[in-house]
């Protein structure tokens, strides 16, 4: 069998990194320790160890499945069938101003 | 204890309708239930005007022809259904205090059939676990413990509280969801049954999601009658969520049979596997040899990529989480936290780092990484490839067989905090998941009790839109299993 993507992939990189950690907390926007990433480079490794036999299976020829079950995307007239509840999306808004998301500074 | 909550859904609806009792004398036997054991932690918000003023709406309806399948039924709902005006949290600390203005579709459809609501049911946070130690409330008490032993034990989750609710008589009955066995462990755990449908018979509208390709709702319960009840109930299209089945919603309760003459039932040879204790696969003969009992032929199949089906799930299911978690931003609704003088973006990052749980952030981390630039392809599309073949198996199944019998779970319940390893508690969804990858119906019922007094389920997995093969066949089992045992109360 010709080596999958994956196992190819996983052995240029062998395992996640330190550095590779901190990269993924940044793109999930989670802020995290030193001593959080370092716990998590094990076990995101042992996961990703783990989920790798899928390497095994060959997959040559196969579509990946879209849809579990088999069904059209239905289409609905282009009309407003929801509206004017501003006050209920905002009821539970951290922070609402003058019928706004009010959030910290964005731009520098 | 009251003699009105050891009913069942069905016992309570016929004695409603005779006058035997009223529908308020259940909702404050079932109130009283649930105030007095607070000791589980089942419940995270306790709503008894909810389910007093749905009695008092059945008894007012009573005898005017009109009333609902559920008129009068007080039931728990997991904390994943958005409910109007209730704290609908996921047991997730960064939806703190979140009370939604809306009713998902499911919890509209129990009510509109005259339910009345007892108060939301903790589980583990985001439905992402199975013991339901992953809450923000603190876990939840299973009502059993091993014979001579008062170790607290788990529940099983996700849906821990719905199942310690039904197995210790706070609820009639009540709503779980399934991404991956989250109905049908707790419910073998617990010794009560429980069903996923197949994926799109019940709306995801306002269920927090999970992983979406996956999520379903079903119901929890004493019997597989009373599951058949509550799913007719819950179930049916709905033009609010895009894959919803636009299909009508079959009267599984009338046609109840446990008659299985002419059926096959398929005993994959992939699920016997090693480490599972003597008693489970023993439970597993024995539930054969009760469907033939009830007429039904056991065929040998083989899902010969069974053994695939975990680790492509925590591939999609991660992926799937941290895409639908990436709402979780602190600005619309739930936790914010704001680092002094911090911008947004490290509102962001606090915010999530605050509100989210080990077992979340660690599903996240893994969804972003298979799902960033040079990984999708090895990682998220060879896992979608594989859960086609997957899917396959199961399809070219069912060209021998009928309905598909498997034990629930690879052990009994397991104590509170046993299990720390993420990995070892990703296997006790090893039987479960792979018809949740395939998106079909499937069931747990209890079967009977280990060595150590503990409950054991048995798993029927069906074909695609074929509850109704499955609830039988688990009516089969029920009646020749006989289970009655029931928690000693010590809460």
């Amino acid at each position: 069998m010709p080596p999958s993507g994956l196992a190819a992939i996983r052995r240029r990189i062998m395992s996640v990194t330190n550095e590779q950690v901190r990269h993924i907390a940044r793109l999930a926007r989670i802020a995290m320790s030193d001593e959080e990433l370092e716990r998590l480079v094990p076990e995101l490794n042992n996961i990703l160890d783990w989920v790798e036999q899928l390497g095994e299976v060959n997959t040559d020829g196969v579509e990946p499945l879209t849809a579990v079950i088999d069904q059209k995307l239905r289409l609905r007239d282009d009309v407003v069938n929801d509206g004017n509840i501003r006050d209920d999306i905002l009821l539970n808004a951290p922070e609402a101003q003058h019928g706004f998301f009010a959030v910290p500074k964005v731009i520098e | 204890m009251s003699e009105l909550t050891l009913k069942t859904i069905a016992e309570l609806r016929d004695g409603f309708r005779s006058g035997e009792f009223t529908a308020r004398e259940v909702a404050e036997a079932y109130n009283d239930a649930v105030a007095s054991a607070r000791t589980l932690n089942a419940y995270t918000v306790e709503t008894p005007e909810d389910a007093l003023a749905a009695a008092d709406a059945a008894d007012q309806a009573r005898g005017s022809g009109e009333i609902g399948a559920l008129a009068g039924i007080p039931l728990g709902i997991k904390d994943l259904f958005a409910t109007r005006g209730v704290d609908s949290t996921a047991g997730s600390r960064i939806l703190t205090g979140f009370k939604p203005p809306y009713e998902s579709t499911v919890t509209a459809n129990l009510r509109r059939a005259g339910a009345g609501m007892l108060g939301k049911l903790n589980m583990d946070e985001f439905a992402m676990g199975s013991s339901n130690e992953t809450s923000a409330y603190g876990p939840v008490l299973s009502p059993w413990r091993r014979r001579g032993s008062n170790v607290g034990l788990t529940p099983g989750g996700s849906s821990g509280g719905s199942s310690a609710a039904v197995a210790a008589h706070i609820a009639a009955g009540a709503t779980g969801t399934d991404t991956g066995g989250s109905i049908r462990q707790p419910a073998a755990f617990t010794g009560i049954s429980g069903i996923k449908p197949t994926y799109g018979r019940c709306s995801r509208w306002g269920v927090v999601a999970f992983a979406s390709s996956l999520d379903q709702a079903g119901p929890m319960a004493k019997t597989v009658r009373d599951c058949a009840i509550l799913l007719e109930a819950m179930a049916g299209f709905d033009p609010k969520d895009s894959t919803s089945l636009d299909l009508p919603v079959p009267q599984w309760e009338a046609n109840l049979s446990s008659d299985l003459r002419g059926k096959r039932v398929g005993i994959p040879k992939e699920y016997r596997i090693e480490g599972v204790p003597g008693d489970i696969n023993a439970l597993w003969d024995r539930g054969i040899e009760w469907l033939k009992d009830a007429g039904a032929t056991p065929v040998e199949i083989s899902l010969p990529h069974t053994k695939y089906a975990l680790p492509t799930y925590y591939i999609i299911a991660p992926a799937e989480a941290s895409s639908n978690l990436a709402r979780y931003d602190g600005v619309r609704y739930g936790l914010r936290d704001t680092p002094e003088g911090g911008n947004l973006d490290a509102m962001y990052c606090a915010t999530r780092a605050d509100g989210f749980g080990a077992e979340v952030k660690r599903r996240i981390m893994i969804g972003t990484y298979v799902l960033s630039a040079g990984f999708y392809d090895a990682y998220f599309t060879k896992a979608q490839k594989v859960r086609a073949l997957i899917k396959d198996d199961f399809r070219k199944a069912f060209e021998q067989c009928d309905v598909i019998l498997t034990p629930t779970a690879p052990s009994a319940a397991f104590g509170i905090g046993e299990t720390t390893d993420p990995l070892a508690m990703y296997l006790n969804d090893v039987f479960a998941v792979p018809a949740s990858l395939a998106g079909l119906p499937a069931m747990s019922v209890p079967g009977g009790l280990d060595g150590q007094g503990l409950p054991l389920g048995l798993h029927l997995i069906g074909n695609e839109l074929d509850e109704q093969t499955v609830l039988n066949a688990g009516l089969a089992i029920e009646e020749r299993a006989g289970f009655s045992a029931r928690p000693e109360k010590w809460w």
